[in-house]
């Protein structure tokens, strides 16, 4: 039966996740908001974030370590992918540029399954937030509260990058209008190729974050891809906030019906997507136009 | 335009086994050359299980080729096609295997053929409904939902709906079919006795998706790949079609669902997975998209290259990462996958052999045959449609817009204008830049609505209609930017627009050569000669000169037949030469229709037009005959205006 507890527990639950996927989110929305790109391998960077985090882990012991590493990498990754192959696709159709990137995302996965095998890996929370903590009226383990809190502070970051920069002022002005951006002569080129590293590094962020609470595995990304699209679709595209309420929605919807029946979860999520559809084609906070 | 599919070339059995080809020689030009690539297909599926062993192919092997052959081509109309890019196949794929498995195991439903057509029915309707929503939205939005659908069916087989799915253990035991004659009974088992049942279906599959792609619906999916925009304002109703292609897709997938289950006897769960989709993804990329074929090509190649890798190579799992790889260089360097790197390679060939012949011959036509042609376009004119004589009939103000204003955010663009323009008349607009030209003529047309006020279109109200529907009653425009379907020759341009006049916004004919529609033949020819675009009616829009690009704009909106023709700006950007070529092209087709035309050319509005109406600033300045505006102070002030003060001491 339902318990209080348990209800308040999952509750919970649906905040960890649906901040990650908020995270993970917002670095897809920008990517596309600002390059027009819509990035399939986001799933498997955030997979890769999860891997690199536990080869640093594995060398030093050091959870900050892992987490700076996994980011670090995935912004490199992010950098130099811009630089050799999205670049060429700006100006391709949406088509061949989500062939590239679901082309990307395979080889990432083999490639993490070539060295790592499909053994699950596991990262242990850092000691300061292991174990359990007494919330008064249940226990909680204190780890996913901290994660509440350390993508709280990665989205604060995001926040002030876009609405307190001149490369966010730029960022935010491509998602508005990117005809209008190109024509002002700013250096696009650069901001594109940091735009697309910081949406990277968002997702290894998110990866290595979240590998205490689950245990890594090379397919992971797929459907954290899947349910980064319901968040984009719900909260719009292109809007960092509709991203975070996107994010935390889905995460809430996700957890609640697996707390009733795991196996309707994706249903519960898919018909919160299909009635923002029909009731705001544009998601609760996107703007139309840009499509 | 019947025998001028974008070449569909020969599947990969086909080409060991086709140089002999059915040397009939009599009827060799006629039909049987119309039916090439059927007569290919049937060859090469007939020789495969001759010569396919030969080069080492199991038998299992080719049997899910054919499978994700007759899958793909689904996937190709609604992708290679339509321009619609899918990652949810599987799930229909997925309902279409499952439903036929059910009703052949647990159900006891005896008969094979009859339990794979419901599987597809079924998964044609969940298709239908599946469009619906995924099609709300374009572009990437149309492939993020796909991908969630998909998910979404992934799960519910696995958990919700596992009594009838058998979930992760799938549904074993699926019956091969066996058929009793009375006399005898045909069996088939696995492998090379299978084959000749995949086979039947994949012909049969290949013939039916070669006549929608030659049909007038294949030829609208092929403009909304183009260009939708343009697709629906010369009266498509894209959205219908959009679906159409989704459903057929759907219902290639259910089949080729229930085609798996057989092949393996047992159907397996992870059809519903995400894999299952990519792989559709990547083996039509690699075998050529728009093809038909290169899903086929591309599972041929894809469990070659498996095997190969895996087997001879050792390469154990990592062969997908060998294939992945390949997939991203393909997409970056040979983007039209295989049979279009060999279709643009022999086309390269065939061009260094004949270039200088085609260069000798290009400039065959000339101004002269522009004058020859006045004649035969008058008396078509009066043929053609029946739009024209409605024209004919209606006096008075065919267009009335009354209070029109348009703002953006704080912006305004046109306020409260005030406009009329009766039957028969040639009227020009003219004004500074920033008048608000362009968006006066997108609220006529109805590609943006007015903010307030009220358009009238011979006499009804067509505020809030949407452009198909306003170009459907005989209102266009040609585009100040081209609007082209670029990929497609003169000629299937042309022809695009005139279906839309001739079928209506929207009909499902898709089992009918374009050919075949009445009047069709005569409306393009008329259109091309009125365009003078006669002598380049099979080049590609890309090899136009920019002149001729420009007419076959006007020709767009002309073949819809308008009795109201909107040009906004037809001469920008054209060399004297040809500004005098196009203002004789204006006075030509004037005949029987009502026009408006945006220019800055004023010699040849004030040539042109009866009456000009001068925006600035959002606003009607004046209106009145060209030698009245010529003489307008408040004219002059507003062209000359700034300058005056300038040079003024």
């Amino acid at each position: 039966m339902i318990s209080w507890a348990n209800f308040v527990s999952q509750l919970f639950n649906g905040l960890a996740l649906g901040a990650l996927l908020a995270l993970i989110s917002s670095g897809l929305t920008i990517i596309y908001g600002a390059l027009g790109v819509l990035n399939l391998a986001h799933g498997a960077m955030f997979m890769l974030g999860g891997y690199a985090g536990y080869v640093a882990y594995s060398y030093t012991g050091s959870f900050v370590v892992a987490v700076i590493t996994g980011a670090l990498f995935l912004f490199i990754v992010g950098v130099v992918l811009e630089r050799v192959v999205i670049r060429h696709f700006y100006k391709r159709p949406p088509e061949d540029q989500l062939l590239v990137t679901f082309g990307l995302a395979i080889c990432f996965v083999e490639t993490v399954r070539f060295f790592f095998e499909s053994l699950s890996k596991t990262v242990p929370p850092p000691k300061i937030f292991a174990g359990i903590t007494n919330l008064g009226f249940m226990f909680y383990p204190t780890y996913r509260l901290a994660v509440v809190g350390i993508v709280a502070v990665a989205l604060l970051a995001l926040f002030l990058m876009l609405y307190k920069t001149r490369l966010g002022l730029i960022v935010r002005a491509g998602i508005e209008d990117s005809v209008m951006v190109d024509s002002l002569g700013l250096n696009v080129d650069r901001v594109f190729m940091v735009v697309f590293g910081i949406g990277a590094m968002a997702a290894g962020f998110a990866g290595i974050v979240n590998a205490p609470v689950v245990s890594l595995a090379p397919d992971m990304g797929e459907a954290i891809l899947v349910q980064t699209f319901v968040v984009v679709v719900i909260g719009g595209v292109g809007s960092f906030p509709g991203a975070i309420l996107g994010g935390l929605i889905a995460g809430e919807i996700i957890s609640l019906t697996s707390m009733v029946n795991p196996g309707y979860s994706y249903v519960m999520l898919f018909a919160a997507m299909t009635l923002v559809l029909v009731l705001r084609p544009h998601g609760l906070l996107g703007v139309r136009g840009r499509e | 335009m019947s025998g001028r599919l974008p070449s569909a070339a020969p599947d990969p059995g086909t080409q060991n086994a086709s140089s002999p080809a059915p040397v009939r020689t009599p009827a060799r030009r006629g039909p049987t050359w119309r039916f090439k690539a059927e007569i290919l297909t049937a060859i090469g599926l007939v020789a495969a299980p001759f010569v396919l062993p030969l080069l080492g192919a199991a038998p299992d092997t080719v049997n899910r080729i054919l499978v994700w052959g007759l899958f793909g081509i689904g996937f190709d109309i609604l992708f290679g096609y339509t321009g619609l890019l899918s990652f949810g196949q599987s799930a229909l794929y997925g309902t279409g295997g499952m439903v036929a498995a059910y009703l052949l195991t647990r159900a006891g439903f005896p008969h094979v053929v009859t339990a794979l057509l419901i599987g597809m029915i079924v998964a044609t309707a969940v298709g239908y409904l599946v469009g619906l929503i995924a099609l709300r939205r374009t572009g990437i939005y149309f492939a993020m939902i796909t991908v969630a659908i998909a998910e979404v069916f992934y799960f519910a087989e696995f958990n919700p709906l596992s009594a009838w799915t058998g979930g992760e253990n799938g549904l074993p035991g699926v019956p091969t079919p066996s058929f009793n004659l009375g006399f005898t009974t045909f069996k088939f088992h696995t492998g090379w006795s299978l084959y000749p049942f995949m086979a039947f279906w994949y012909f049969i599959g290949i013939v039916i998706a070669l006549r929608i792609v030659r049909s007038p619906v294949g030829a609208v999916l092929r403009a909304i790949r183009e260009n939708p925009l343009r697709a629906a304002a010369v009266g498509h109703s894209i959205h219908g079609y959009k679906l159409a292609a989704f459903v057929i897709a759907a219902a290639y997938a259910g089949f080729a669902g229930g085609l798996l289950g057989v092949m393996q006897g047992f159907m397996p769960p992870d059809a519903f997975m995400f894999d299952t989709s990519g792989q559709l993804v990547i083996q039509t990329a690699i075998g050529g998209i728009g093809t038909l074929f290169g899903p086929l090509l591309g599972a041929a190649v894809w469990l070659f290259l498996q095997d190969f890798l895996q087997a001879t190579l050792k390469l154990g799992a990592t062969w997908k990462l060998v294939l992945g790889l390949i997939f991203v260089l393909l997409v970056c360097f040979l983007r039209n996958g295989i049979i279009g790197g060999v279709r643009d390679l022999v086309a390269y060939l065939r061009h260094r052999a004949t270039g200088e012949v085609e260069a000798e011959a290009a400039p065959a036509f000339s101004d002269e045959a522009f004058d020859e042609d006045k004649p035969a376009a008058a008396k078509h004119t009066v043929a053609t449609h029946a739009a024209r004589s409605r024209a004919r009939e209606f006096k008075g103000p065919i267009l009335k817009a009354t209070a029109l204003t348009k703002r953006y955010g704080g912006i305004v663009a046109n306020e409260d204008i005030d406009f009329s323009v009766d039957a028969g008349e040639l009227r020009g607009i003219i004004g500074p830049n920033g008048a608000g030209k362009s968006t006066f003529f997108k609220m006529l047309t109805c590609e943006v609505a007015p903010t307030s006020g009220r358009i009238e279109f011979e006499g009804r109200d067509i505020t809030g209609m949407d452009v198909t529907e306003v170009c459907q009653l005989g209102l266009t425009k040609s585009y100040q930017v081209n609007q082209l379907f670029n990929k497609l020759t003169v000629r299937e341009n042309i022809t695009i627009a005139a279906l839309a006049d001739l079928r209506g916004p929207f009909k499902l004919d898709m089992l009918r050569t374009v050919s075949r529609i009445p009047g069709l033949e005569e409306q393009v020819q008329h259109t091309l000669e009125l365009v003078n675009l006669v002598g380049r009616r099979d080049a590609p829009v890309s090899q136009l000169a920019y002149g001729e690009k420009r007419r076959l704009e006007v020709g767009l909106a002309l073949a819809s037949s308008p009795t109201l023709l909107l040009l906004d700006e037809p001469l920008a950007g054209m060399s004297p030469q040809e500004r005098v070529e196009t203002v004789k092209l204006l006075k030509s087709i004037r005949q029987g229709r009502t026009m408006i035309v945006i220019d800055h050319d004023m010699d040849a509005l004030f040539e042109l037009a009866e009456r000009i109406t001068v925006l600035q600033e959002g606003r009607v300045l004046v209106e009145g005959t060209p030698d009245e505006i010529k003489g307008n102070a408040k004219v002059q002030e507003a062209y000359l205006g700034g300058v005056h003060e300038a040079i003024a001491p």
